[in-house]
């Protein structure tokens, strides 16, 4: 048992920053055995270029239209038998849809003790330790493996990505595709409308809250987010109002986002929310009522009319850029 | 939240079903009502205190439950307690298998993925619409990923995660809880399902939580003055430029 396998992360053809953030991790602590990462998809082979400059061992790469869209039965069949045949003592994956699925799959097959969602891992002394959140947020755990192979996931967004030294292409090896009977299988991809960001990975969000008192009011969170190159989020009574889909809510039932700049408007500041978003790099918070909690939260807060300030802001931006 | 000695604090809070479990609990009674047939069985892993949960299912419309508390399972990982759960599943039939996406404690979203591998079903996580074909043969779901949604065929028997949208779930009637007051559900134990020992519990996991702790507290920033709410953004976007550097 030696080396990590990185299980990279992809979409549309992009090869996704967080399988450069687990290559960083990989990298820094220092474990023997080499990185070994593992690319699935469908015309991916391009994508091992962003991979150079970044003392990655190999390569391994299934690139097949069978591989387009992730396949639970597909993918961790393919993974498993790469795993066991470079028997790494550790195995990363981004934890996205994908990795957050993938990996138990893996853990299953391979009795690997795993630790999803981590914020970090760290080495004491020569003890692996996983680092993440539970609760939402609201308390962090230290985690350590017994298993010869560990399994943990990365929170993308968290770790940082370091500068490529140099320009070496890693050497790369072709993955055959299994023919196996999937019993379960991804038949269409149903895109969002619109060109949006996903909260996850985006850098900037806007958030509105009860405060924006009606779904057509939206639209200036959405002005201010497209000048800042962001996405728009949501809290739960902003969803549960119906006044936006589900899949913008930012909370404890919602999604877990880590932009550098959270921008909250007519939000309250709930623990709930607070537990989606307080480690984001800099928080603001727009509010009317100063006694508002998200107010204790953040690190600018403006005491005003949203409906004036953000369009005012919106401007300013214009106006700096 | 409390937290002691590297542990939370237990004293005082008010055990729930998890909140996710309501939409699993929901959809199997909706499809129950939908196609006028099926039996609808909870099983959960846990200690004593786990009753009232499988109870608050009953009450719900469930109508039979499998209640796994031995002491041997106690400190059990996710793929500990995938372990027990696909031990005890083996022996049962059914055709569809519902989950929370995951537990609002230890947000891993792993438990049902595990059990669907144990088990070798198919599966899909993180579902907010499903439909179940005539013939009860397929599912169809929707799961959410990034930007959108997968769907995803399943052949039955198969497994799903529940997501928020799912279905909103209904409220137990006063007759059901009533119902289920005094009912005691036998617990099963280790030994009458088969499953090896060694690989559950504190000693069988392959992960323990060695120490929890608090997050770091964020403590509450400047206010950005102006006269004007014009002045207020100036000023913001000027401190966000300068002082944050985040623009």
């Amino acid at each position: 048992m030696s080396g990590v396998l990185v299980v990279a992360e992809q979409r549309d053809g992009e090869l996704k920053k967080a399988t450069l953030e687990m290559i960083g991790k990989a990298v820094s602590l220092g474990l023997e055995g080499g990185i070994h990462v593992v690319l699935l998809g469908s015309g991916v082979s391009n994508m091992v270029a962003s991979l150079a400059g970044r003392e990655v061992t190999k390569v391994y790469i299934g690139d097949d239209a069978a591989l387009k869209d992730y396949q639970p039965e597909l993918y961790s069949d393919m993974v498993t038998t790469l795993a066991r045949q470079i028997q790494p003592n550790l195995i990363l994956l981004a934890a996205t849809s994908t990795g957050k699925d993938l990996a138990p799959k893996l853990s299953a097959k391979l009795g690997a003790g795993l630790a999803p969602d981590c914020t970090d891992l760290i080495m004491e002394g020569n003890t692996l330790m996983a680092i993440r959140p539970i609760y939402a947020g609201k308390a962090i755990a230290k985690v350590s493996f017994k298993s010869e192979t560990k399994i943990a996931s990365l929170r993308p967004n968290v770790l940082p990505v370091p500068e490529a030294a140099g320009d070496t292409v890693p050497d790369t090896e072709n993955l055959s595709v299994p023919s196996i009977e999937l019993k379960g299988k991804v038949v269409q991809i149903l895109k969002q409308e619109g060109d949006q960001i996903e909260l996850t990975e985006a850098n900037v969000i806007v958030s509105g809250g009860r405060g924006m008192k009606d779904p057509a009011n939206f639209k200036i969170l959405e002005d201010l987010a497209k000048e800042l190159g962001g996405a728009v989020g949501a809290s739960r009574s902003a969803v549960d109002e119906g006044w936006i889909d589900h899949s913008h809510q930012v909370g404890q039932t919602g999604k877990t986002v880590n932009p550098t700049l959270y921008v909250a408007c007519g939000i309250s500041g709930a623990i709930q929310h607070l537990a989606g978003m307080r480690n984001s790099k800099v928080i603001v918070a727009i509010n009317k009522d100063p006694e508002a909690p998200i107010f204790n939260v953040s690190d600018y807060g403006v005491v005003g009319d949203l409906f004036e300030v953000l369009p005012a802001m919106t401007e300013e931006i214009r106006k700096v850029k | 939240m409390q937290v002691e000695a590297g542990t939370i604090v237990e004293k005082g809070i008010n055990w729930i079903l998890n909140p996710y479990d309501e939409f699993a609990v929901e959809e199997a009674l909706r499809i129950k009502e939908k196609l006028g047939k099926g039996t609808v069985h909870v099983i959960s892993v846990g200690p004593e205190r786990a009753q009232d949960a499988i109870k608050s299912c009953l009450a719900l419309g469930c109508e039979e439950a499998t209640h796994l508390c031995d002491p041997v399972f106690d400190g059990s990982d996710s793929l500990a307690i995938a372990r027990i759960l696909a031990a005890a599943m083996k022996k049962m039939s059914y055709d569809l298998v519902l989950c929370g996406k995951q537990g609002v404690d230890l947000d891993c979203m792993s438990v049902p993925i595990l059990l669907a591998d144990l088990l070798a079903l198919p599966h899909a996580s993180v579902v907010t619409k499903l439909d179940i074909s005539e013939d009860g043969k397929k599912a169809t779901a929707y799961r959410e990923i990034e930007g959108g949604k997968a769907l995803m065929e399943l052949s039955l028997p198969a497994l799903v995660t529940c997501q928020k949208g799912l279905n909103e779930p209904r409220y137990a009637t006063l007759k059901g809880i009533m119902a289920v007051k005094r009912k005691k559900i036998e617990a099963t134990q280790a030994a009458a399902i088969d499953v090896d020992v060694a690989l559950v519990g504190t000693a069988g996991s392959a992960t323990s939580i060695q120490e929890v702790f608090l997050p770091p507290e964020r403590t509450g920033g400047k206010l950005v003055d102006g006269a004007s709410a014009q002045e207020q953004a100036a000023n913001l976007v000027k401190l966000l430029q300068t002082e944050a550097k985040v623009l």
